[in-house]
């Protein structure tokens, strides 16, 4: 116990902080300890939280993706016309899933053959899918679709909403892949020390194309949430939202200079940006406002996180 | 203290934290002398001369520049003192200019701040010519040779007024042409009273440039003579340990069957015509200097440089490896000598390294047998008596000597029978440098075959069975262990004939 306690310090620190967050949110207003206001912090949170697997995956390996917001639009964008079409829904969803894997993969083979810097590949990555999904919608949105579709977002199984429920399991099978596949093993090799991988006979170069190519699917499977939640595919949607993955990850203990950090991590530093923010929406605080606390809360969770390790070493 | 004498450093100490660098070391300069330092890697050489360069303080002794008493504070004080010193690496800034570079951070500026370009090339202009050589102050040093750069190098030290310039390996990167220029520029400087101290390990250079040569071993001074009374034996002789103790457990087997044969091996970068064979239950010692191509040549075989030519046989099959993955499958393993940046993951567990290249084996359907993966682990912390508090330790809190059984154990793990040692035991306390040889036996006995890559020669004579000798990427002997001894070894890799 103690053991597990010890590994899993860091986790239980921010934990702690987002249980401090929600007990200072509902001493200040009553509103925000309510099953319907917490389920929804959670569905709005679902996005940016699937995301931000991905992206910890890839921050694990000692990389970066900026691109996973622009991803997300083409997807969407694919994915809706899809529909309009009338491709069957699952094979649309697959559809959806697949442009993000492919541009992913993308990302991954720029990065691992063409030896470019994941943050070069994946910036340039970000312009050119956003231009592709403004270049395949005429720059129109794409909207109204069928109640199947619909239900994917508005749909509840035993009163949990499915987008909640859909990044409750992606989490459980990210968590699984991290700690228990040899591609999780591998991640964590990569981002820890990449020169002793590949004298260790890991094929450096495959796997770490397939940690974007699956950051990729990812920001498709995201894409699907929010298509059906708004009944629509915006070829703008998602601006920014690789700075959200980003934040969530690194609140989550990850560090960006590679090899560690824990998946359950992340789901908490989502929720603790998901709870910021309804928490200030229910405060009244002014959406200016709203931008500088959220940015002073990560730049605070990384300085104790840094002291916190330099206090262990 | 006669005239010429420039620099005289007495009963010089550098104690680092459980090592002793240098003990009670006297080196003296005279004016306009080019003077050799020679020992071999780990003599004190390089400690003595970042002491005169203010890279460290001394721990002990005196320096006296023009016989008076001095002391050195910091690198920057060390130039204005006129001491300089060029090392293998280059200090240059590849995108600036030779002019910019010799003059960085002391740029002839107006009074408005503005850097005088103008001023700054001729000057530049005066030194090259002053060097003899012909480097146009306003190329990019990015577009410069190698020998080009370090004629830069030495122009930057004389505009800083320098009297004694050092010179670490000089020649390592040059061509024979570029050798004899560099020659003739350290002529000039002499005439120029600029004094020389320097480091090489080439005897042919020594005697066609240097005025007189100290011989380092162990930290300790072992003599300075004037070239002309010595032989390149004598000084070989000055450079070996002579007593070799028994701290050597090997116990010789019988060779057994061919585990693996180099043929006409040759890489792009180094390696020529490499013939080695290695067999069952050996230990094939590979001595050489720094840049022989001790290390090129263990990864051409574990497939991550790629061979030119030449043929590797692994248990008689030829077998072309072009990965280390195909390597592991080979069952080769390959113990780097860098085990910190390429041996290990640090904050890894000794359990997660230890599995690293089994994990194929240790997963069923990628999913990681965890139950498989801990009794693996297990068993080779057991068997190699890794001291750690449990198998979930991150390898970073373990000692040299128990990171280095680590990195072992991950070969005995992906049941490695060619086992490539690069460096063993650096850096490693004695206690556990004896375990890993009675490891290595142990390995032996059990029909492993090891090639064993070390800078230290009591090491190679006392573990291995056969010896082979790289000087310049390619082969310069072959000994029995029985007929090797020190001063051979060091001969065939001078290169000297």
């Amino acid at each position: 116990m103690k053991a597990f306690l010890l590994h899993n310090m860091r986790q239980f620190g921010t934990l702690i902080g987002l249980l401090v967050l929600c007990i200072v949110l509902w001493i200040l207003t009553p509103h925000f300890l309510t099953v319907a206001n917490l389920l929804n912090i959670t569905q709005q949170t679902s996005i940016n939280a699937v995301i931000a697997v991905g992206m910890t995956f890839v921050i694990i390996t000692a990389g970066i993706d900026l691109s996973v917001g622009s991803i997300m639009a083409f997807a969407g964008v694919v994915l809706a016309s899809a529909i309009e079409a009338g491709v069957p829904v699952p094979i649309a969803l697959l559809i959806g899933l697949g442009v993000g894997m492919a541009c992913g993969l993308i990302n991954g083979v720029l990065i691992s053959w063409g030896k470019l810097p994941p943050f070069i590949s994946t910036l340039g990555m970000m312009s050119v899918a956003r231009g592709a999904a403004l270049l395949y919608t005429q720059g129109r949105p794409i909207s109204g679709f069928s109640g199947d579709f619909r239900f994917l977002a508005s749909g509840e199984i035993l009163g949990i909403p499915n987008p909640v429920i859909i990044m409750i399991a992606v989490y459980l099978i990210a968590h699984f892949v991290l700690t228990r596949t040899k591609l999780g093993r591998y991640t964590y090799a990569i981002g820890g020390n990449e020169e002793a991988s590949i004298l260790s006979g890991i094929n450096v170069r495959y796997y770490k194309t397939i940690v974007y190519g699956l950051c990729g699917m990812l920001s498709g499977l995201a894409a699907i949430i929010l298509t059906a939640r708004l009944n629509s595919a915006q070829p703008i949607a998602g601006i920014m939202y690789e700075l959200d993955a980003i934040a969530a990850t690194v609140i989550g203990g990850t560090s960006l200079m590679g090899g560690e950090g824990r998946i359950g991590g992340t789901l908490i530093g989502a929720l603790i940006m998901g709870v910021l923010r309804n928490g200030l929406n229910l405060l009244g605080v002014s959406s200016f406002i709203q931008q500088t606390v959220i940015g002073s809360v990560i730049i605070i969770a990384v300085l104790i996180d840094m002291a916190l390790k330099k206090q262990k070493s | 203290m006669p005239e010429d004498i420039v620099l005289s450093m007495k009963n010089i100490s550098k104690r680092f934290p459980g090592v002793i660098a240098l003990d009670d070391v006297d080196f003296e300069l005279r004016g306009a002398e080019v003077h050799i330092l020679l020992g071999e890697n780990g003599a004190g050489k390089s400690t003595l001369v970042k002491i005169l360069s203010g890279a460290y303080q001394k721990s002990a002794g005196d320096i006296y520049l023009s016989g008076r008493r001095t002391e050195i504070r910091s690198p920057r004080h060390a130039q204005e003192l006129g001491i300089s010193i060029i090392y293998q690496e280059f200090n240059l800034i590849p995108q600036l200019t030779v002019a910019e570079n010799i003059y960085l951070g002391r740029e002839t500026v107006s009074v408005a701040g503005i850097i005088n370009r103008s001023q700054m090339r001729t000057d530049a202009a005066n030194l090259m010519h002053q060097l003899g050589v012909e480097i146009d102050p306003d190329s990019a040093v990015t577009d410069l040779g190698v020998a080009e750069q370090q004629m830069v190098e030495v122009a930057k030290a004389l505009s800083m007024d320098a009297r004694i310039l050092i010179m670490d390996e000089p020649t390592s990167a040059l061509t024979e042409k570029e050798i004899g220029e560099l020659f003739r520029m350290i002529r000039r400087l002499k005439e120029q009273s600029v004094s020389i101290i320097y480091i090489s390990h080439r005897m042919e250079e020594l005697f066609e440039i240097g005025d007189r040569v100290t011989v380092l071993r162990d930290g300790c001074l072992i003599g300075t003579r004037n070239i002309t009374d010595v032989t390149t034996s004598d000084l070989i002789r000055m450079m070996v340990n002579r007593e070799v103790t028994e701290r050597y457990p090997r116990q010789r087997m019988q060779p057994g069957r061919e585990m693996l044969r180099v043929e006409n091996l040759s890489t792009a970068a180094l390696l020529q015509n490499i013939n080695l064979s290695l067999f069952a239950g050996e230990i094939l010692g590979v001595a050489g200097l720094l840049g022989s191509g001790r290390t090129e040549l263990a990864r051409a075989i574990f497939g991550v440089d790629a061979i030119t030519s030449g043929k590797i046989f692994v248990k008689g099959r030829a077998q072309t490896i072009t990965s280390a993955g195909q390597a592991i499958a080979l069952r080769i393993g390959y113990l780097t000598e860098d085990r910190k940046q390429q041996g290990l993951i640090l904050n890894l567990s000794v359990k997660d390294n230890i599995c690293l290249p089994s994990i194929g084996r240790l997963s069923y359907m990628g999913v990681v047998r965890q139950r498989a993966e801990e009794q693996a682990a297990s068993k080779w912390v057991g068997e190699l008596r890794i001291k750690t508090p449990g198998i979930a330790q991150k390898v970073m809190n373990l000692s040299g000597g128990n990171q280095q059984k680590v990195i072992i154990a991950k070969w005995l793990c992906s049941h490695a029978d060619i086992l490539i040692f690069d460096e063993p035991t650096r850096g490693i306390d004695v206690g556990s440098k004896v375990e890993i040889y009675e490891l290595m036996n142990r390995l032996s006995d059990s029909g492993a075959a090891i090639i064993m890559i070390s800078s230290d020669l009591p090491e190679i004579l006392g573990m291995s069975d056969r010896i082979i000798v790289l000087h310049n990427g390619q082969i310069s002997a072959e000994f029995d262990a029985s007929e090797a001894s020190q001063e051979k070894i060091l001969h065939s890799a001078l290169g000297a004939a």
